[in-house]
């Protein structure tokens, strides 16, 4: 129902892009931007990291295809986005500025989600609806269970998506938050982005099915498989799921097949680990260029259009950097600040 | 002023709240129909509906992770967890969650839920109906952790907890369930987190304690009143965050201080207690600080004879005070 409409080759099969998805040109191209900007905004932060400017980077590199085409079927402002260390494509498409994920990752005090308390990559945005997040992974499918509830309660049509990996996904809280849904069909939709790894432990020593997605029969939810590579078919399956949700229909577990394309993090060295077979092949499902390639088979995307949006990509980047790494670190004097409540 | 038992006291805090405010809800494990197992809902269901009075699963990550996601999203959930030795599930979402949720945002999002759960020994619960769990939560900052003694309080601080923006632990002891009765206003009051109160004023002895112990220490209270032995019991009502003035100044007075709580004494807020006493108010005392509490077991057993052995008792806490009034 999702599957890739276009072969390897880049070879397009039809219908093109834009009649596939609904989707106009321009909103294709601003998809493939978000996914170039996340990209590089990633990119540096490694320079940074390596360059010892920045203590942490956890990669979001592999992801953004899924997590792009996911959003473009949310509504920023509106719904809820439950992030989780690889969603730098997802917060970016709720809203989150270049200069916001560098404030993040160089720990300032105006990094919006937490002042420079939290390790880089832990999103959060009063502003954005991105929930704040933590590293004990997988707590954020009831956080996310939670708010679909108050938004059935409350009468607001509103969608929570809550994102994780596939190594999270075994926590008894997703069990918990799943089932919680299911139960009242509330408007949540869960994201597992299965890159084949939790850290360092393959998929087959994590669980014992080769779909994390068939587990959603077990909640009486639709289970749905997309490949991460194939931005417009994610999109299309979460364009149900929102549709599915916002009719009062319930949750939906979508597993979205992508790549780790670098170490776990910056602490983590990843062909210690991974053959070099199984690397390249990663490299082959990178869904940069795949979406990239599709747009310019379907004459979406050309030459000059490309380069205007690398210029651009590359201008932000280098503009939230210097901005980030001048701004102020955050006060000592605070350390103790926001425990509880304070007055006024 | 009506006579309400302890659970009446906080059945009507909890529907008066939730008349208050429709943003109120209560979820947990048979908390609808059958008005939780102890029924401190009972009525609550029939009243709100589904809607806002949720039977969830036996799933207790989820009641209090659930709530979490709810309060951030506008709803003031108050989370019943059906014993308080069930709540160990839920800790990940407590403690790393719940409690950090403030701190972590830099203030830009709070969590403001309150949990409920019965707590205590001395109802023949066994290993897994009887604990005392203040310790582990009191130990969290960004937690406030809540202990009434009295049906006024009960009523008065679990609406105040309800209506707190931050995450509230409300333990209530079962024993006291329907043995304490006490008046309660008809109208709307609140009793303000964070502050104890003297129950029994005294000169010689100053017990620190909260909840069915504050009953216990002021029968204590009676018996060795008439050795001559005048005894100040200190309800703490909230324990985190502490009221230490109030604590300070009770023990400034009377150069003594004894801490009793049913909870273990190794690591127990007792320990806290102590602390902070003999750092504070060190010039004071002219006695050991020192500690009542449970004895050296992980919970209590079932036989009679082996809980009866485990609680404490009014004579025992009589028998601590005439050891530290004779110093």
């Amino acid at each position: 129902m999702y599957s890739r409409r276009v072969t390897n080759s880049g070879a397009p099969i039809t219908p093109d892009p834009a009649t596939r998805s609904g989707l106009p040109a321009a909103r294709l191209r601003e998809i493939y931007r978000l996914m170039a900007l996340a990209r590089a905004l990633d990119e540096r932060a490694w320079i940074l990291n390596r360059s010892g400017r920045v203590h942490f980077v956890i990669s979001a590199q592999g992801h953004e295809g899924a997590e792009a085409g996911i959003c473009a079927a949310l509504t920023p402002g509106r719904d809820w986005l439950l992030p989780y260390y690889r969603s730098m494509a997802a917060v970016l498409a709720f809203g989150m500025t270049p200069r916001e994920v560098m404030l993040q990752q160089f720990g300032r005090a105006d990094d919006p989600g937490s002042g420079g308390r939290q390790m880089p990559a832990h999103y959060g945005g009063a502003a954005y609806r991105i929930f704040s997040s933590s590293s004990p992974v997988g707590t954020q499918a009831l956080h996310a269970a939670g708010i679909a509830l108050a938004s059935k309660l409350r009468g607001e049509s509103q969608v929570a998506a809550v994102m994780m990996g596939e190594g999270a996904s075994n926590q008894g809280d997703v069990h918990e938050a799943l089932n919680f849904a299911a139960i009242h069909r509330l408007p949540m939709v869960l994201l597992v982005e299965n890159n084949g790894y939790a850290i360092s432990v393959p998929a087959e020593k994590q669980v014992a099915v080769r779909d994390l997605a068939v587990r959603a029969a077990g909640y009486n939810m639709p289970g749905v498989i997309v490949d991460g590579t194939d931005v417009l078919g994610c999109y299309l399956a979460m364009r149900d799921a929102v549709a599915r949700a916002l009719a009062g229909d319930g949750p939906t577990f979508i597993e979205a097949k992508v790549t780790r394309l670098t170490g776990h993090s910056s602490d983590d060295q990843q062909t210690k680990y991974r053959t070099e077979e199984d690397l390249a092949a990663g490299r082959g499902r990178d869904p940069l260029p795949a979406f990239r390639d599709e747009l310019r088979a379907a004459g979406l995307l050309d030459d000059a259009a490309e380069a205007a949006i690398a210029a651009e990509v590359r201008g932000l980047v280098d503009e939230a950097t210097d901005f980030a790494e001048a701004a102020a670190d955050p006060d000592p004097g605070t350390l103790t600040r926001h425990v509880y409540a304070e007055p006024g | 002023m009506a006579v309400r038992t302890f659970i009446e006291a906080i059945r009507e805090g909890l529907r008066d709240e939730m008349r208050r405010d429709a943003m109120v809800i209560v979820l947990g494990e048979d908390v609808g129909k059958k008005g939780g197992v102890f029924f401190a809902t009972d009525g609550l269901w029939a009243e709100f509906g589904d809607d806002r009075v949720i039977d969830t699963p036996l799933t207790e990550s989820m009641i209090a992770g659930v709530s979490i996601g709810a309060a951030a999203n506008g709803l003031r959930p108050v989370a019943e967890i059906q014993f308080a030795d069930f709540i160990f599930p839920a800790m990940n979402q407590i403690i790393s969650e719940a409690a950090r949720i403030r701190y972590r945002s830099n203030g830009t999002f709070g969590c403001p839920i309150t949990i409920r759960a019965p707590f205590g020994a001395g109802v023949h619960g066994a290993l897994y109906h009887s604990q005392s769990v203040e310790a582990f939560f009191a130990h969290v900052p960004g937690l406030k952790v809540v202990i009434p003694s009295t049906p006024y309080d009960a009523k008065g601080l679990l609406r105040s907890a309800i209506r707190d923006p931050d995450p509230v632990i409300y333990l209530e002891h079962k024993k006291m369930y329907r043995s304490v009765r006490g008046e309660v206003p008809d109208g709307e009051y609140t009793v303000p987190l964070s502050r104890a109160t003297v129950t029994r004023e005294g000169s010689r002895v100053t017990v620190v304690t909260y909840g069915l112990m504050v009953h216990y220490a002021l029968d204590a209270a009676e018996r060795v009143a008439g050795e001559g032995i005048e005894t100040e019991v200190v309800d703490l009502r909230t324990i985190r965050p502490l009221d230490a003035a109030t604590v300070l100044a009770s023990v400034r007075k009377t150069g003594k201080c004894l801490v009793v709580h049913e909870d273990n004494r190794f690591g127990g807020f007792g320990a806290e207690v102590a602390a902070l006493v003999a750092e504070e108010a060190f010039d004071y005392l002219d006695g050991p600080v020192t500690r009542l509490a449970g004895p050296e077991s992980p919970a209590t057993p079932y036989a009679s004879v082996l809980e009866d052995a485990f609680l404490i008792t009014p004579e025992k806490i009589a028998t601590a005070i005439r050891t530290l009034a004779a110093y």
